[in-house]
């Protein structure tokens, strides 16, 4: 349960965005409230390894990235409650209702920094084997299914970088993937094509994942042949995008057709105080180290709105004695 | 305040399978980053619950015995134990207040 029921920033999601959104807003001294509804570090705690934020020239686990980042906040003065929010808003004075899990708070500024969810295949079986050999976290699953053989459906950065983690454990790893090129960067195409344990299998789709128990099948569809087919497979990894979580949002912002929210260069909406950054936001250029950059955007003029509009502070979330270590 | 202390195949019968309490039990690895992330939010419940209902990690890689007999094939996966049997199977992450709701069905 938050401490308060009203604070200056109020941050949904806490992902990289978030987190840095928090810090930002923390040691600005703004009461800040980090509201997190699974778990804090979003997409980079499904990830293995990060190799491309600055200052990491070995890389760094994505979970001890995500550990790092919140401690960093919580240690300025951020607070945190794993809560859900459903709507937002705005009230006379200016102020934000949001509504969630625990009741009403009160916000002056808020950043969404919710970023967005796997899209599900929506196929036959797909479902019901979610836990069962269908996955859409590698890193979390891939070594339940040693010396076997496995299908990752998809062909974008995720597809291919888990599909590389997948490979050390699985015997064999089909890329099961709607086009016949890759759409992922330069360096992780070449990888996953030199990779021998890899299979590509072009322009196909999967239409029905088999299994009573557990996976044991997938069914699959040339779209360019028509022809269909049957793939043996104890585990299906899935990485076919992501939706974002923006619904909660209502009219107070605009969204692209994708649901993005649309905001200007400084990550405002059209709604004075309401702010987005990371994944969620149109135009994203969906990397941890540019949604921290859009977090750290974010909260500095989320402090400029709040000194433009309330003259007084509210003072920490979390007093100095109280910060863990 | 009772945090969640860890179990092994070892002890599994003892500390959950011949628990008074209910008990819920947390599979996860080191290596798997949602599981370390949860851990925050499963001691917070621990501390909401503590006396009604008992929690436990498991380290499905010390532990593969425990990890193959309930069939665990996602991690994080948590599964609560009433007089021995599973009542309940959470595969997969859920907000907070749904698990929450999980354990208040079968504490009813």
């Amino acid at each position: 349960m938050p401490r308060f029921d009203e604070y200056e920033v109020v941050i949904i999601g806490g992902g990289p965005a978030g987190l840095a959104a928090g810090l930002y807003a923390a040691r600005a001294l703004r009461r800040t409230l980090l509201i997190e509804r699974n778990f804090v570090g979003g997409q980079i705690a499904l990830t293995a390894r990060v190799e491309n934020y600055p200052g990491f020239a070995d890389g760094i686990g994505g979970a001890d990235l995500a550990q790092a980042m919140h401690r960093q906040a919580e240690q300025s003065g951020m607070e945190t409650a794993y809560l859900g929010v459903s709507g937002i808003e705005r009230r006379e004075d200016g102020k934000l209702t949001l509504h969630t899990d625990a009741g009403d708070l009160v916000a002056r500024a808020v950043v969404v920094t919710a970023g967005a969810d796997p899209n599900r295949l929506n196929v036959p079986g797909e479902e019901r084997l979610t836990g069962r050999g269908v996955s859409y976290c590698a890193t979390c699953d891939a070594a339940f299914f040693p010396e076997v053989e496995v299908a990752v459906v998809g062909g974008g950065d995720a597809a291919c970088d888990e599909g590389l983690f997948v490979t050390r454990y699985a015997s064999k790893v089909y890329l099961v993937h709607r086009r016949d090129t890759l759409r992922a960067s330069q360096v992780l195409q070449e990888r996953v094509l030199a990779e021998p344990k890899i299979q590509p299998v072009w322009n196909t789709v999967v239409e029905e994942i088999e299994g009573e128990q557990e996976v044991e099948a997938l069914r699959l569809r040339n779209v360019v042949t028509g022809e269909r087919s049957r793939l043996p497979a104890k585990a299906a990894f899935i990485f076919i995008g992501q939706w974002p979580n923006s619904d909660f949002i209502g009219d107070l912002a605009d969204r692209d057709a994708g649901r993005h929210i649309i905001v200007d260069l400084w990550m405002q909406t059209k709604t004075p105080g309401v702010f987005a950054a990371g994944d969620v936001r149109a135009q994203s250029a969906r990397q941890v180290v540019s949604a921290a950059g859009d977090g750290a955007t974010a909260a500095i003029r989320a402090d400029h709105y709040l000194n433009d509009h309330f003259s007084e502070r509210l003072g920490a979330a979390v007093p100095a004695a109280e910060r863990t270590a | 305040m009772a945090k969640p202390v860890e179990v092994t195949d070892q002890t599994f019968d003892e500390k959950v399978l011949k628990s008074g309490l209910p008990v819920l039990v947390d599979f996860w690895a080191p290596w798997c980053g949602p599981c370390r992330m949860v851990a925050p939010v499963v001691e917070e419940l621990s501390h909401e619950y503590d006396g009604r209902m008992q929690f436990v990690k498991l380290n499905t890689d010390d532990n593969p015995m425990t990890a193959v007999k309930y069939n665990i094939r996602s991690i994080p996966t948590l599964m609560v134990f009433r007089e021995g049997q599973p009542v309940a199977q959470i595969i997969g992450f859920r907000p907070k207040p749904d698990l929450a709701r999980r354990i208040e069905a079968v504490l009813v």
